[in-house]
């Protein structure tokens, strides 16, 4: 990222989109919308000042929900451009309310909230269409209870929760973990404020709020309006001061989780979502069964899969390196329910094929391994380009000329074409990029020959 | 050295607030009149943001107003900001390597948010030790080298063949070297390529005649490669050729000496009569396969996933099943079963074919590598490690698949050219993930099977790409290197040990003949900079510019006071 954002020959038009391609191989025209950031790039220097200061507190998409970012925004840490970006939907300044701290906060000027989308227009030889992929939505499956139950995760959301920079920072605490804690946070601070409002009480009276409720409840006081407003706090308090403590007992037995369990193919081999393999997930499942383990030693993984397909140079030694030094155990089977335990754990029910038997196993976390699915936004760009699509929706291309679509000059590589890993998707961007700059070598020197005649 | 000229060092030393990222958690106040204090630094300056478009012209304004002739600045990390101030010293008309950054963001107030006095503290130390360093660079000048407009592509198979036709298209000269009497590599041996089911002879034919037909490309074929010396974009050849030995001049060599089939002798019956190989099934399926055969029993990794060959081939299952497939399509009738341990239909085409197979009525039968499959006179024997049961399967015909393997020579070729091999044999690449067609020698690059078994949709695309990366130095004409390289500083000391040559990741060092003896000599474009070299010489004759030996003393003694 940050050797292409420095390249001198590469121009960056990053939160932008392709509105329309006009023209043919050597000569394309192409509009393209550059959506208003409300900041300005040039002056823009990444600092992070604005968001630190944002009160606006957003779900973070890059941390796949789990974490939090700000309305105005970068996408993550090292992202490139390090631009910050004012998301509009959250905006409180956007939004008509009076707001504006970023401006303020800002001492490179950059807030702009009047700027406005801008459509450019630029001439290319040839298109490469490198558009990527979506995770696949395991809560269309019921049976896996995605969502229903907090323990079970996508593979790209556990990565988060594996990364240092992650909101857990790494830790493996589980979702459902998390939340008692949010809420035991929650409640901790509504006690601290009843005990401080109790607290006024009591210098005020010069006792302490148990003593005085005993000789309140005997009748003591009358009615004392400022005593019965005491009273009523002190009732509210003792039952919220007690379930607090009740749940800071629970959580103080939490640990990280401990169990994990890969459900492979989740939407994939699957003739009710997608029939094909994803390639890569076998292995990104063996690698976080991996780094799971780094973490803890005490860690153990089961990976329930069809086939463990460790096709890549080096996967089938670390697949079986897994196994010897990871606590990873491959279970031949495809996982046909996953219902919910005793402590939000859940529990796995498969067919264990070697074995020829139905088993149910409980565990800490489940991971599900989702396929790769088309990104959405392809059949517009596509249509736009005027390629075809293959009946999934990838890009159509042909094994002996694979980066080349059914348009000359557009070419493909990575995901949009077609599942496969990361060097798969380098190689195939290096392929590309040959055949962009064969067409873009043809259409100058013709231009030049031109000129010379 | 410059310790005597102590006098006429002046360091000016800019110290940046990164808005909050730095001056929210560090004593900002406490840091520039800590700087003044540090000998030898004759200007200090805060800024909201060093990198600015102000905050680079402050700096140009210091060297010129202040005569200053050394610049730090405390900032950032130097691999996203350095460039630009060292070019911002260059445009003042200071040398860009009288500039050495300290990096107080990610090492002090990132990561010590919660201690402001000891986060201060060490800023302190860093910049304490930058400034030490800064009083003893050196000015350097950039390295540049012409690269010479040819390419080398060593094997003539389809990713060798597309590799050389993507650059050819470019322009630029290619000499192919292919061992074999022709062009083609294995797809001359091959029937149909799935799952488009491709005629192999076909696409190599129309392949070699584009090659053949191209004016930029020269052939080869019969030849071999004898000696490869120089480094990237200076490269001279040595090719065998069966009219005689003749030396070319080239800028790159691009590999792709392709992989040879493993022969299962004393495998499952193995007899290329009855039990035969994938590929010696190939020419039969193509001549059409005697009619009597009616039951075919395929074995999947025969002599792979095991303890000898590890890994897995990737192709064999596709293989397999395209062959499977081809059967079904001349008699439907014949009974096809494969046996395998994991079906490895990786993506979208292959389990496509996959399935289409189950379709058209083949059988799979998994079975365990500890019970494996039993060759018998017309059947075999397999434990079917799904239903628990053995199994006796008709087989007139019995396919073993069987992985690929590494050239014999790959060890050979790899040493010619100074590039590694993997514990199989292929050929190493830089990255395993970021750079699957480079080598870490720069100007080598790699693609198709003599990297890992590849498919044909796999091995045209590394072809293309292998052409993509080296068309890089290509089409630049030159290789520019920043000068923080190894450099030969102490001539005498040097004892022509080789002992550095042999750990030189890069291979850029070489030992070379002089009066004085043998020594060492540091080819400059090809090095790094990684410094192991001076790391390991024992007779401190080899240095990197602006991390020498007193450089780095003087930071350690900075900080230890």
């Amino acid at each position: 990222m940050l050797d292409v954002g420095r390249h001198p020959n590469i121009k960056l038009l990053a939160y932008s989109e392709v509105e329309k391609v006009e023209g043919e191989e050597g000569a394309f025209k192409v509009t393209i919308r550059r959506k208003a950031r409300y900041v300005d790039e040039d002056k823009c220097t990444g600092c992070g000042a604005c968001k630190e200061k944002c009160p606006t507190v957003v779900p973070d998409a890059f941390n796949e929900g789990l974490g939090t970012r700000k309305a105005i925004y970068s996408l993550f840490a090292q992202g490139i451009p390090s631009t910050h970006t004012i998301d509009p939907a959250h905006c409180r300044q956007l939004n008509g309310k009076k707001c504006g701290i970023c401006a303020k906060t800002c001492q490179a000027k950059a807030v702009n909230f009047d700027q406005k989308d801008r459509v450019v227009e630029i001439d290319v030889a040839s298109i490469i269409i490198a558009a990527g992929y979506d995770v696949f939505d395991p809560s269309r499956i019921s049976e896996y209870h995605y969502r229903d139950l907090p323990n079970v995760v996508t593979a790209i959301e556990f990565e988060r929760l594996l990364s240092a920079s992650g909101p857990t920072g790494g830790h493996l605490d589980r979702p459902s973990d998390r939340a008692f804690e949010a809420e035991l946070a929650e409640l901790g601070k509504k006690v601290e404020k009843a005990q401080k409002a109790l607290e006024k009480y009591e210098e005020k009276y010069g006792a302490s709020s148990s003593d005085f409720i005993m000789k309140y409840r005997s009748g003591d006081y009358g009615d004392d309006a400022d005593k019965a407003k005491w009273a009523e706090k002190f009732e509210e308090f003792l039952p919220m001061h007690e379930s607090l403590e009740a749940m800071k007992d629970k959580a103080s037995g939490f640990s990280v989780a401990k169990r994990l369990a890969f459900v492979q193919c989740v939407g994939s081999r699957d003739f009710r979502f997608y029939p094909f393999c994803s390639g890569y997930c076998c292995m990104h499942s063996i690698k976080e069964a991996i780094i799971a383990h780094e973490h803890g030693p005490e860690t153990t993984s089961t990976i329930f899969g069809m086939d463990i397909r460790a096709v890549g140079k080096g996967f089938e030694e670390y697949k079986i390196r897994g196994g010897n030094h990871s606590n990873i155990t491959y279970v031949r089977g495809r996982v046909a329910e996953i219902t919910e335990g005793q402590n939000h754990n859940p529990v796995i029910t498969y067919e264990d094929t070697r074995e020829r038997k139905v088993k149910s196993q409980e565990f800490d976390m489940v991971i599900l391994a989702t396929a790769c699915a088309p990104t959405k936004g392809i059949i517009e760009l596509s249509g736009k380009l005027g390629v075809e699509l293959d009946k999934y929706n990838f890009i159509k291309t042909s094994p002996i000329s694979p980066v080349d679509t059914s348009v000359p000059g557009v070419f493909v590589c990575g995901c949009a074409q077609a599942p496969m890993d990361v060097p798969e998707s380098v190689a195939q961007a290096s392929s590309a990029a040959a055949r962009a700059a064969e067409i873009a070598f043809h259409y100058y020197s013709e231009k030049e020959k031109a000129v010379a005649c | 050295m410059p310790a005597d000229k102590s006098d006429d060092i002046r360091i000016g030393v800019f110290i940046c607030h990164c808005g909050s990222n730095i001056a929210g958690y560090l004593d900002m106040e406490a840091l520039g009149t800590y700087a003044e204090t540090l000998p030898n630094v004759a200007f200090v300056q805060r800024n909201l943001y060093t990198c600015s478009e102000g905050g680079i012209n402050e700096i140009k304004k210091a060297i010129g107003q202040q005569n200053l002739n050394r610049v730090v600045v405390a900032s950032c990390t130097p691999r996203t900001h350095e460039p630009l101030f060292r070019s911002s010293c260059g445009e003042a008309g200071l040398n860009p390597y009288l500039f050495e950054m300290v990096n107080i963001r990610d090492q002090c107030s990132w990561v010590h948010m919660q201690e402001k006095e000891e986060g201060t503290n060490k800023a302190k130390d860093l910049i304490r030790m930058g400034v030490a360093k800064a009083a003893l660079l050196e000015p350097q000048k950039p390295i540049m080298s012409p690269v010479f407009p040819r390419a080398l592509v060593i094997g003539g198979g389809i990713s060798g063949m597309t590799a050389a036709l993507a650059l050819a298209n470019r322009g630029y000269e290619v000499v192919i070297v292919e061992r074999e009497g022709r062009l083609g590599g294995m797809l001359l041996d091959l029937n149909r390529l799935g799952p488009s089911m491709t005629d192999a002879l076909q696409l190599a034919e129309s392949t070699v005649k584009a090659v053949s037909c191209h004016p930029k490309i020269t052939v080869f074929t019969g030849s071999r490669v004898t000696g490869v010396e120089g480094f990237i974009g200076k490269y001279s050849a040595d090719i065998e050729t069966p009219t005689g030995g003749k030396k070319i001049d080239l800028g790159v060599v691009i590999i792709a000496t392709g992989a040879r089939v493993f022969v299962p002798a004393g495998l499952y019956g193995y007899d290329a009569e009855r039990v035969i190989t994938q590929l010696e099934f190939e020419p039969r399926l193509k001549q059409g396969i005697d009619p009597s055969i009616k039951s075919v029993v395929m074995i999947q990794c025969v002599g792979a996933r095991n303890e000898e060959r590890p890994y897995c081939s990737r192709i064999c299952c596709q293989t397999a099943v395209k062959n499977a497939l081809l059967i079904k399509e001349k008699d439907p009738d014949t009974k096809v079963t494969i046996l395998y341990r994991d079906m490895q239909m990786y993506g979208v085409e292959n389990e496509e074919m996959f399935r289409e197979s189950k379709a058209k009525g083949i059988r799979y039968v998994n079975y365990n590598p500890d019970r494996p499959p039993q060759v018998q006179a017309g059947s075999v024997l397999v434990y079917n490690a799904l239903l628990g049961k053995d199994m006796e399967l008709p087989a007139h015909m019995v396919v073993l698949s069987t992985p690929l393997l590494s050239r014999e020579d790959s060890d050979e070729v790899g040493k010619l050219i100074r590039v590694p091999v993997d514990a199989n044999g292929f050929f190493l690449e830089g990255h395993v993930k970021l750079k699957p067609l480079d080598f870490a020698t720069d100007g080598v690059f790699l693609c198709g099977s003599a990297r890992f078994p590849a498919n044909i949709r796999e091995a045209i695309a590394q072809g293309l790409g292998a052409a993509s990366r080296a068309s890089i130095p290509l089409s630049k004409g030159s290789v520019v290197v920043e000068p923080i390289i190894s450099v030969l500083a102490d001539m005498d000391a040097c004892r022509g040990c080789g002992l550095c040559v042999a750990l030189c990741p890069y291979g850029a060092l070489e030992i070379q003949k002089t009066d004085k003896g043998r020594k060492v000599k540091v080819i400059d474009v090809a090095c790094k900079g990684c410094g192991v070299c001076a790391a390991t010489c024992y007779q401190h004759a080899l240095t990197i510019n602006s991390f020498t030996d007193n450089q780095i003393d003087a930071q350690i003694e900075a900080f230890l006071g």
